[in-house]
């Protein structure tokens, strides 16, 4: 990338600069022996063009827009657009969740996202015996299209894109997205969003899990078709790393087994559906984490930029330009955050969603600072939601595309994250796979034994969380209002939900049922069979319980 | 004379899946010398009951992170001590608000870990406030 | 807890649990509650699995309490884990895989660290099959660690011993080494789905054949090797150990056809005879020898060759022996 001469005379005034560190250090040394990331990478004292001097601007670099795309899948930045401001939200009844959702939006949010409660997430109803206690805790209930409608109350769905974070039932909540639509008029083909739909990193992080991994992935390249069908701007997977990040993953880690798990879909769907990468590559999308340390994070999604094109191109032979651009949602990560003087987590929040945005996310939440404690409160959301709009509008970092392009030490960070990255990916590939190396365990050790070593370097001091292991505050007293989501919640949902199974055709209803059974046992494509089964008012668990029932119940491995 | 290895029952009640410092915690137990049984996430308090009294545990230790505590703790505690095993330890972690804890301490609990506190200082008040009873 | 034996022998789980909890911490006097019910033993099968770790003993042992209980009999498990040499704790990770049966009353299941056993299987593990028996279990199943000699010492504690190997694991040179063609009565085959899992099922069943030539063996058990599919196909694996517990029955039942049940705890109730024996008498020897320094003196004199380690045996022995042959 640089001239002989440039790297001689560098080479030189490097040595002087070399020279003069030793004197100062060593008379009065450094403040510590190690400099490395939150992840634990080594970071040298400087770089300089040495380090990147193998690049190639053509090939490695080159301009937003155009093949590694390096710097951006478009070519116009956030100029053309700002990455979409969508919070993640959900909390106790469809109602409350309504009123928050119309709260965001009136405040400048331009993407909706749905929480759902843990019964929903693990596809149970409200009245399981598994689900006493945690209706509405952490997300919204949702057991019939009934609770959704009230959900979606006022939202044009035409108008506004949704994501919803639903991994084992995902096609039971899809259908009612689908399903409501229609029934409001809407055509499938009108309608944009986001399922998060990733079994693989259930398998290996968030544990959210129903079925075998066979059958999950089948029920996921059920969606991928439909969705090339007939749903046509929905991204039907959003392939996570934010939860293997948030399980205690490096940022290596987590840029490997994500796009690594991309692949298997990939792969997966190429072979079980016959269809060609280019027919659905261009909605895969992806979901990554923003941590705390700044520069490694924005190396990391631009590394994970360059990754994915590479392998749509190379690995997947695809021709069409849009399955090569890596898109992504962002989330600033949940696991950096304190509960000791939680204000300042507005700080880590700012400087985490700075480092998504300078590493072109398409769409981003910020965590409020109370995420440590309880769900969100009005106040502190509308903070996380400013963070955003500040960013955008104030700091001027949107003015340019890929400010930190030609960085020596971005670039070479970059290439580092890539080289590591590789190593893993192809180490998966050596096991037989993704769902190979999580039937051996290999993913789920390395992120235990990456938690520990991190929770040890807390422990000693190594690692430094600000209120946890210093500066901290003897006595504090946290005095930040607390959201509690009553367990009125639950009984209020028990009563919805008894008087809608009472109130259906419950003949139609296992009818449809069976049709699903039928259709899984088959093999067809399960989404149409959801999509009939919710408009009469199944539940979530209804429908699982037929996947359960066919596929059987996956059973951990229990490594860890 | 020998000393006794104190057991620790490490579970996941509820359908709480964030089991990170779960696992963190089984591997500090086992470093600092205890025999740990680790059931995973998904637990009923029924369950993690039958499993503290097959395996003669002398502390229970409970995580759960989706706010549901104040339901699952108590009633683990509550099952033990209908089975007459109120003698075993029971703690809790995960995120526990200020305001939850006397509930909790009232149905039984008799410490609450929370975010910060150091893998060591766990293993020393375990050290200094489980015995296990002959 | 007082009473111990007595409430074993009444069904108190807790009871039984810390019967085995004495025995792991070796605590004193704990033979006597074992002698209080005692008399009550050798009502059960006993089932030892063995194999290298990652072979999925754990979740062949879950669906297999599943059989037996689909046909209403009881299961008791010693599941042994390693305990850390470096820090003596343990991750007992065994039960983690068989959470299904928590409830199940019909179903106890215990977990072990083998506390760094000296010479293989521990004595709590021996002792707690007894225990495992007096409750009233039909089937107790043994999982152990599965490496190197423990893993032979099966042998000695079970009526029926399993041996599972995995494709791709090495598996055939690890069971010719171990010794564990000779314990097998019956092979498993897991994650059959594997590559190489035709490979290693030719192999296998070509050395069981070998072992019956080589001891010029023609009647008798004919030891199977049986294919296990992975358990990612759920009903596929539990049709495959449907198949295994009616094996595991068979060779009970070819046993007790041929008389041979005795036989076979032969082995084991010499070894316990042996370890009541080391405990009556040379155990209270050896902590006389060490808390009166004598075993350090003696130690130093070895040390320095000043005298070798069976002239001073023979000076113990002739202390503590009333009667002692003089032979050679």
């Amino acid at each position: 990338m640089f001239t002989q001469e440039l790297l001689d005379k560098s080479s030189l005034m490097r040595k002087k600069w070399e020279d003069e560190v030793k004197k100062i250090v060593a008379k009065s040394g450094d403040q510590k022996e190690k400099w490395s990331t939150v992840s634990d990478l080594e970071i040298k004292r400087i770089y300089g063009p040495e380090d990147i001097k193998d690049m190639d601007f053509e090939n490695d670099i080159a301009y937003p827009g155009q093949y590694p795309y390096l710097r951006g899948n478009q070519a116009t930045g956030y100029r053309g657009k700002y990455w979409t401001f969508r919070m993640f939200a959900g909390m106790g009844s469809a109602q409350t969740t309504n009123e928050r959702w119309h709260y965001l939006l009136s405040t400048g949010q331009t993407g909706l996202s749905t929480a759902f409660d843990f019964p929903t997430l693990m596809g149970y109803d409200t009245d399981s015996p598994k689900a006493k206690g945690e209706c509405g805790k952490c997300g919204v209930a949702i057991d019939t299209i009934d609770d959704f409608r009230q959900l979606i109350k006022g939202i044009p769905l035409d108008k506004i894109t949704t994501s919803m974070t639903t991994n084992p039932p995902a096609t039971a909540l899809w259908a009612m997205y689908c399903a409501s639509a229609e029934q409001q008029g809407i055509p499938l083909t009108k309608i944009g969003g986001t399922i998060q739909n990733d079994m693989l990193k259930e398998f290996i992080a968030q544990k959210t899990l129903m079925c075998p991994p066979e059958p999950s992935v089948k029920l996921i390249s059920d969606t991928i078709e439909f969705g090339t069908k007939f749903v046509p701007r929905w991204n039907t997977v959003s392939i996570s790393g934010y939860h293997i990040r948030e399980a205690g993953a490096t940022a290596v880690q987590e840029l490997a087994f994500t796009l690594r798990d991309g692949m298997e879909y990939v792969e997966d769907v190429i072979k079980r559906k016959g269809l060609h990468v280019d027919e659905f590559a261009s909605r895969l999308s992806f979901f990554f984490n923003s941590h705390i340390d700044f520069f490694e994070e924005i190396a990391k999604l631009r590394a994970a930029r360059r990754i994915w094109a590479k392998a749509m191109r190379e690995r997947y032979n695809s021709q069409d330009p849009r399955s090569w651009w890596m898109r992504f949602h962002t989330q600033t990560a949940g696991c950096s955050l304190t509960a000791q003087q939680p204000y300042n987590n507005v700080v880590r929040t700012a400087t985490e969603a700075l480092a998504a945005v300078l590493g072109g996310t398409q769409s981003l939440h910020t965590n409020s600072l109370d995420e440590v404690l309880c769900l969100p409160s009005d106040h502190a959301v509308q903070i996380a939601l400013r963070t955003q709009q500040l960013i955008a509008e104030e700091t001027g970092v949107a003015n340019t595309i890929d400010p930190l392009a030609g960085s020596y030490f971005v670039e070479a960070l970059t290439n580092e994250m890539e080289e590591k990255a590789w190593e893993y990916i192809h180490k998966i590939d050596d096991m037989g796979g993704m769902v190979a190396a999580i039937e051996k365990g290999f993913p789920q050790m390395e992120i235990s034994d990456a938690a520990y070593k991190f929770q040890k370097q807390i422990d000693s001091g190594e690692k430094i969380m600000i209120g946890v292991n210093k500066y901290n505050i003897e006595d504090e007293v946290v005095d930040i209002p607390i959201v509690e989501i009553d367990d009125a919640v639950e009984e209020g949902q028990l009563k919805r939900l008894a008087e809608v199974k009472r109130t259906r055709d419950n003949r139609q209803v296992a009818v449809c049922l069976k049709d699903l059974a039928d259709a899984c046992r088959k093999g067809e494509n399960v989404m149409p069979f959801c999509i009939a089964a919710v408009k009469e008012y199944a539940s979530v668990q209804e429908i699982c319980d037929v996947y359960r029932e066919v596929f059987g119940e996956y059973r951990d491995p229990g490594i860890y | 004379m020998a000393d006794r290895k104190i057991r620790i029952l490490l579970a996941k009640p509820g359908l709480d899946g964030h089991d990170r410092g779960a696992r963190v915690l089984a591997r500090s137990f086992r470093d600092a010398g205890f025999e740990v049984i680790y059931t995973g996430c998904h637990q009923t308090p029924e369950q993690i009951a039958a499993t503290a009294l097959q395996e003669d545990v002398d502390m229970v230790g409970l995580s759960c992170l989706s706010g549901a505590h104040n339901y699952l703790y108590p009633a683990v505690a509550r099952l033990l001590q209908e089975a007459g095993a109120g003698d075993i330890v029971v703690v809790g972690g995960g995120i526990i608000p200020e305001k939850d804890m006397p509930g909790l301490y009232a149905a039984g609990l008799t410490a609450i870990f929370t975010p910060g506190a150091t893998l060591d200082s766990i293993n020393e008040w375990i050290t200094a406030n489980v015995t296990p009873k002959e | 807890m007082k009473e111990l034996g007595k409430r074993v022998l009444a069904g108190d789980i807790r009871a039984a649990s810390r019967l085995i909890r004495n025995l792991e911490d070796q605590i004193p006097n704990t033979h006597i509650a074992i002698q209080e019910i005692f008399a009550n033993t050798g009502n059960s099968h006993v089932i030892g699995i063995t194999g290298a770790p990652g072979a999925g003993k754990s979740t062949l042992t879950d669906e297999l309490i599943a059989a037996y209980r689909s046909q209403e009999k009881t299961v008791g498990v010693l599941a042994v884990d390693p305990t850390s040499p470096f820090t003596g704790g343990a991750l007992l990770g065994d039960r983690i895989r068989m959470l299904r049966h928590a409830e199940d009353k019909g179903v106890f299941v215990r977990s072990l660290a083998t506390r760094g056993a000296m010479g293989g299987i521990s004595k709590a593990v021996g002792e707690g099959i007894h225990v495992m028996d007096v409750l009233g279990k039909d089937k107790i199943i043994v999982e152990t660690v599965g490496v190197g000699q423990q893993e032979v010492e099966i042998i000695n504690h079970a009526h029926t011993v399993i041996v599972v190997l995995v494709p791709g694991m090495g598996d055939e040179i690890q069971a010719l080494k171990a010794g564990l063609m000779e314990i097998a009565d019956i092979f498993i085959i897991n994650k059959a789905d594997r590559d190489g899992a035709g490979k290693l099922y030719k192999e296998t069943m070509n050395m069981v054949q070998m072992s019956r030539d080589k001891y010029g063996i023609t009647k008798g058990w004919q030891t199977p090797v049986l294919l296990v599919e992975s358990v990612l196909e759920p009903h596929k694996f539990a049709e495959s150990v449907t198949k295994l517990r009616d094996k595991i029955d068979e060779h009970y039942q070819f046993l007790v056809y041929h008389d041979l049940i005795a036989d076979r705890m032969r082995r084991k109730t010499t070894a316990e005879i042996n370890e009541a024996l080391w405990g009556a008498i040379l155990a209270p020897i050896l902590e006389e020898l060490e808390s009166s320094g004598e075993m350090k003196k003696m130690i130093d004199k070895t040390l320095t060759k000043e005298v070798d380690p069976y002239t001073l045996a023979d000076e113990v022995a002739n202390k503590y022996l009333k009667e002692r042959s003089t032979s050679s």
